[in-house]
């Protein structure tokens, strides 16, 4: 189906409050998950962090505040529908003003500047900024746009490494848990652990991203995946790092996997970290310009 | 764990009185720095056009409302990871006299070192927490180099910032990097339990 002119207009409207409301409130899978941990924590110090974050949550929640400073890049994953007749370049172009309107009008630090430069145009966008990711749904007609503004604490720990088909799984092991330990402090943990594995460099690094926005409680659908999450899981949060890398029994919320298909000779690994609040905002959009927003 | 508040500018006996893992309350001028304005003054050899003798230096770019001419109001001013401007630790407390810096995620062990010898300290802030410290903002009073927005100089002034968390006292100890450590050696532990070396 064929969607109207109005459907850029509310593409555009759509995003500006995915960015907005994805800062203010935090995903009820991620609160759930931080009130878990905060309670499993004796030591005083970890007690208090965990403190300030339940305070800030609720801060977000009951007076619309922006929970943290850090309005990140504005990294789009899009799925359309394969019924659904769209032109993507309009498409692409009613994202970015969405983007742009969210910084302009709330108004929104914006975060993002020229790489060499450091120019900033205050508008949250630039050359391949917002990042979007497109995919494409057989037998659907919706727009389904999932946002997610990465704050640079985790974005700045991300890594890659192109492990060789003789360093194993164990390679895969090995590299994840010093990636995170290296990280310590750094990521605002606890953090979702996102991993990437197989597919070429691009590629391996875009998994580990998606893995973060996966919702917590969800396992990789190939179980010596999903085993290998356990496994990291439960080495990551044996480590002690806790909140703020100031010492805690939760320094992972989750660990996930994405994985694709790579070559013969590839064995690659890529971790990105996710921090604790792990700010992601949904919304899906019938043709007719129905939108159903959610996490 | 004690509990100390105190009124900005710091001296060193305030500092030298600190623990790891006590908690602080700022009250009073807090400067609001990070990467492209220490670039400005340590690279670039621009002065801080603010007197920092005995200041509180929060790692920050806040997001604001403009209201006026350099004024400004904040919508969620909170930190960011300390470590990218822990080459600067030196130059601000040696030759401007900063007493503490505020932000997130630690600074290395020769920040520590310089910490002891020039009786400063690192006070952690709750990352990704900013909401609760906006709302510890009495006023942004002055705003330095809009030209960096949002990488400004700020001047806020706090009414109960806090409570922060010692990382770096003035006797060397270093909370983040302790923690870091140990969980370096549980890692090469639980590695080797799983047959890797």
């Amino acid at each position: 189906m064929e969607v109207q002119d109005s459907f850029y207009t509310l593409v555009e409207n759509v995003c500006r409050e995915l960015y907005i409301r994805s800062l203010k409130e935090i995903p009820p899978d991620i609160v759930e998950a931080i009130k878990r941990a905060a309670a499993r924590e004796t030591k005083e110090v970890a007690k208090r962090i965990f403190s300030h974050y339940l305070q800030s949550i609720e801060l977000g929640q009951t007076k619309d505040m922006i929970v943290c400073q850090d309005t990140g890049i504005p990294i789009y994953w899009v799925g359309i529908g394969g019924k659904l007749r769209l032109d993507g370049a309009r498409l692409t172009q009613a994202i970015t003003r969405g983007t742009e309107r969210a910084t302009k009008e709330h108004p929104l630090r914006s975060s993002i500047v020229s790489p060499l430069k450091r120019e900033n145009r205050q508008t949250s966008t630039g050359e391949g900024i917002p990042v979007i990711h497109y995919n494409f749904v057989p037998e659907s007609d919706q727009l389904d746009i999932l946002f997610m503004p990465k704050g640079s604490g985790s974005e700045n720990m991300s890594s890659l490494k192109m492990l060789i088909p003789a360093d194993g799984v164990n390679g895969i092991k090995k590299f994840v848990l010093e990636q995170v330990v290296g990280a310590g402090a750094k990521p605002c943990p606890p953090t979702i652990v996102g991993i990437g594995i197989g597919g070429s460099s691009d590629l391996c690094m875009a998994l580990a991203k998606k893995a973060t926005a996966r919702p917590l409680g969800t396992q990789n659908a190939d179980p010596q995946m999903a085993a290998l999450e356990q496994e990291l899981f439960d080495a990551i949060n044996q480590t002690g790092i806790g909140p703020q890398g100031l010492g805690g029994n939760t320094t992972a919320l989750a660990v996930h996997i994405e994985s694709a298909w790579t070559h013969i000779t590839c064995n690659p690994v890529a971790v990105n970290m996710q921090c604790w609040r792990a700010e992601r905002r949904r919304a899906k959009m019938s043709p007719a310009g129905n939108v159903e927003y959610g996490f | 764990m004690a509990h100390f508040t105190f009124k900005t500018p710091l001296t060193e006996a305030d500092v030298r009185q600190l623990q790891l893992g006590d908690s602080v309350t700022l009250d009073g001028i807090v400067f609001g720095v990070r990467d492209a304005n220490l670039i400005r003054v340590f690279d670039q050899g621009v002065p801080p056009p603010v007197n920092w003798q005995g200041a509180a230096l929060l790692h920050t770019a806040p997001n604001v409302r403009k209201t006026g001419p350099g004024k400004y109001e904040p919508l969620s001013v909170g930190t960011t990871t300390s470590m990218r401007m822990d080459r600067f630790t030196e130059g601000l407390l040696k030759d401007y006299g900063v007493k503490a810096i505020l932000g997130k995620g630690g600074l290395s062990a020769h920040s520590a070192e310089l910490m002891q010898k020039y009786g400063a300290c690192y006070l952690s802030v709750t990352g990704g927490a900013a909401a609760m410290e906006t709302l510890q903002i009495e006023e942004i009073e002055k705003v330095y180099w809009e030209d960096l927005m949002p990488e400004c100089i700020w001047q806020f002034r706090f009414k109960g910032l806090g409570p922060l968390t010692v990382g770096i006292d003035a006797n060397g100890g270093n909370l983040q990097l302790d923690v870091q450590t140990q969980a370096q050696k549980k890692a090469a532990e639980i590695l080797q339990k799983m047959g890797i070396a």
